[in-house]
């Protein structure tokens, strides 16, 4: 029997298979499609919005204040950077200047907020990856900071504490104390979590030389925080375009070398240090004084002051029951946010509710390089790629 | 209106305004000329804006110009950020700046998805956040804030269905007049 040519070749096919939404490693509800060849993709199609809550949508019908919480929700393990962003922008709309004390305190919990971010960017990374002890050290760390953001505004996540203006309230008695008990003891946490990882074999095996990216490339695809700096781009908003008072601080940018996820990790840990460092540097200068502007119509005023002057009742009750317009005008305001850069574009027609909030979310630019990060590896390392992406879907979905 | 172009000597390409209103930069520019205003702002050694960080899209539905599409570009070289407006009527097409930038791509899906804004020359404009199947562009100032279907477990079918949306109580917009 003879064989026909087309039965010497077999013709085959692209695998395509569905991962998510409901998956532990796709960190919240990602939907991807994998098509594989054998087990390297081919091509990666994330499928997003699983968790749209159309935040910008209800924050135009909110007005400024009311619009604040809603902040917390998006990233909800980097709580107080974004409401700071969102307080950020409406401050520069309305021209607000805030307390030198205030701005301390906000540069403390921005820290915080860091720290609490990374270990568990880095404890759910090394869970993905296989090693669970890091997972419940760093999530017993992350409890005594939630408490400390419990302890300032009552709920451990969802602080809504910094505000247009300032803050919610002053600290409350012996917080610093506390807090510089927890900056001692918290380097021996780091050192512990990376004895276990820095240098473990498996670690290394799976993340050294995983997604990499070029410095050109990163830029291209629009990165930016630990993103960015792994690819050895020294760009911090913080050092580049300072807000509150970082100008004033000594600190580090650690900036990787060949942008692969162990950069990445190597970055986080090294940026909790540093944090660690401007929460010490926090408490040797902070002084006593007003943690809010004593512009009455757009700040709370004290209990005190309510209870002494009829006009603080007034302005109290048109703050809390009305709100308050800011003047028409525009504007992009960004920081550094623990997972990159957070911008928030408000437009504001001079009235009291936004006209319009654009969220940029840092997530949502970094998802979207997925596929080209994944394209040739392995099935197993598109969830190492997905968590030193540090994907959290409350902000790419909104 | 008419649009007065400016061929100010600042900058290589056609513009329409430029201001610097708490020090942030923006330039407005006609819809025909965006795209090669974003390549020139991107590419000419003097500007060097090469990372594109956000795209947003507004609505004014009061006006002729209906909608708006606001880029935000940052120069790492410079340090600087600059942010280019344009202004489109309802139905106007925009191009896809996915050739200049790469990460455009799934701004503008958004766009396309929340407002209804197309982009030429995008060759992925799917939608993005809103669910499969999804109809009308909920960012659009005339959709309403509650929508109008309503999804619900239907234990007899065994899958979730979508009804028309009932509401007990009218939704109220409360204003420095209504609110009290």
């Amino acid at each position: 029997m003879k064989l026909k040519k087309k039965e010497l070749t077999k013709s085959v096919k692209n695998f395509t298979i569905n991962f998510g939404p409901q998956h532990p490693a796709a960190h919240g509800v990602l939907r991807l499609i994998l098509e594989l060849s054998g087990e390297v993709v081919e091509k990666a199609d994330p499928h997003i919005g699983l968790l749209h809550r159309g935040t910008e949508k209800l924050i135009e019908n909110k007005n400024f204040l009311q619009a604040l919480p809603y902040f917390d929700r998006l990233d909800y393990v980097s709580m107080m950077a974004q409401e700071h962003t969102y307080s950020l922008a409406v401050e520069t709309l309305s021209d607000l200047k805030i307390p030198e004390r205030a701005k301390i305190i906000r540069v403390i919990f921005l820290e915080i907020t860091r720290i609490l971010n990374h270990l568990l960017a880095i404890g759910c990374h090394a869970m993905d990856v296989g090693a669970m002890t890091p997972f419940l050290w760093a999530f017993e760390e992350r409890e005594k900071l939630m408490e400390f953001y419990e302890r300032v505004s009552g709920a451990r996540m969802h602080a809504a504490f910094i505000r247009p203006g300032g803050l919610y309230a002053d600290l409350p008695f012996g917080f610093l104390d506390d807090l510089y008990l927890f900056v001692f003891q918290f380097n021996t946490r780091i050192d512990e979590i990376e004895e276990m990882l820095t240098s473990n074999r498996i670690w290394k095996e799976r993340l050294v030389d995983i997604g990499v990216v070029s410095a050109k490339h990163a830029v291209d695809w629009g990165f930016s925080g630990v993103m960015l700096r792994g690819s050895g781009i020294p760009w911090d908003l913080r050092k580049s375009q300072p807000y509150e008072c970082y100008s004033s601080f000594k600190f580090k940018i650690p900036v990787g070398n060949s942008g692969d996820c162990y950069d990445r990790y190597l970055i986080r840990v090294e940026e909790m240090r540093q944090s660690l460092s401007l929460i010490e540097q926090c408490l040797n200068v902070i002084k006593k004084g007003p943690v809010k502007s004593n512009t009455c119509k757009q700040v709370s005023p004290s209990r005190v002051e309510i209870k002494n002057s009829m006009e603080s009742v007034i302005h109290h009750f048109k703050y809390y029951s009305d709100g308050y317009s800011i003047p028409t005008g525009e504007t992009y305001t960004a920081t550094e946010a623990p997972k990159g850069e957070f911008g928030v574009y408000l437009l504001s027609n001079g009235t009291e509710k936004p006209y319009r909030c654009k969220i940029k979310a840092p997530g949502f630019g970094h998802l979207q390089a997925l596929s080209f990060m994944s394209v040739g590896h392995m099935v197993a390392d598109v969830v190492t790629i997905i968590g030193t992406q540090d994907i959290v879907f409350g902000e790419i979905d909104r | 209106m008419t649009l007065q172009l400016n061929l100010n000597k600042s900058f290589v390409f056609p513009f329409i305004l430029f201001s610097n209103k708490n020090f942030e930069a923006t330039l407005v520019v006609l819809p025909a000329y965006l795209f090669f205003s974003i390549k020139c702002l991107k590419n000419h050694v003097n500007y060097r804006y090469t990372l594109l960080s956000c795209v947003s899209g507004v609505d004014f539905n009061a006006s002729t110009y209906r909608f708006a599409v606001v880029y935000d570009l940052i120069s790492l070289d410079f340090n600087k950020r600059i942010r280019v407006k344009t202004f489109l009527k309802e139905g106007q097409l925009l191009d896809s700046i996915t050739v200049v930038f790469v990460n455009a791509n799934w701004w503008e899906r958004e766009i396309w998805d929340f407002f209804g804004i197309f982009f030429n020359q995008n060759l992925d404009l799917r939608r993005i956040l809103t669910d499969y199947g999804f109809e009308g562009f909920p960012m659009r100032k005339d959709f309403p804030l509650s929508g109008y279907f309503e999804l619900s477990y239907n234990s007899n079918k065994k899958r979730v269905v979508s009804n028309l949306l009932e509401l007990s109580q009218e939704h109220r917009l409360f204003n420095s007049e209504s609110s009290i």
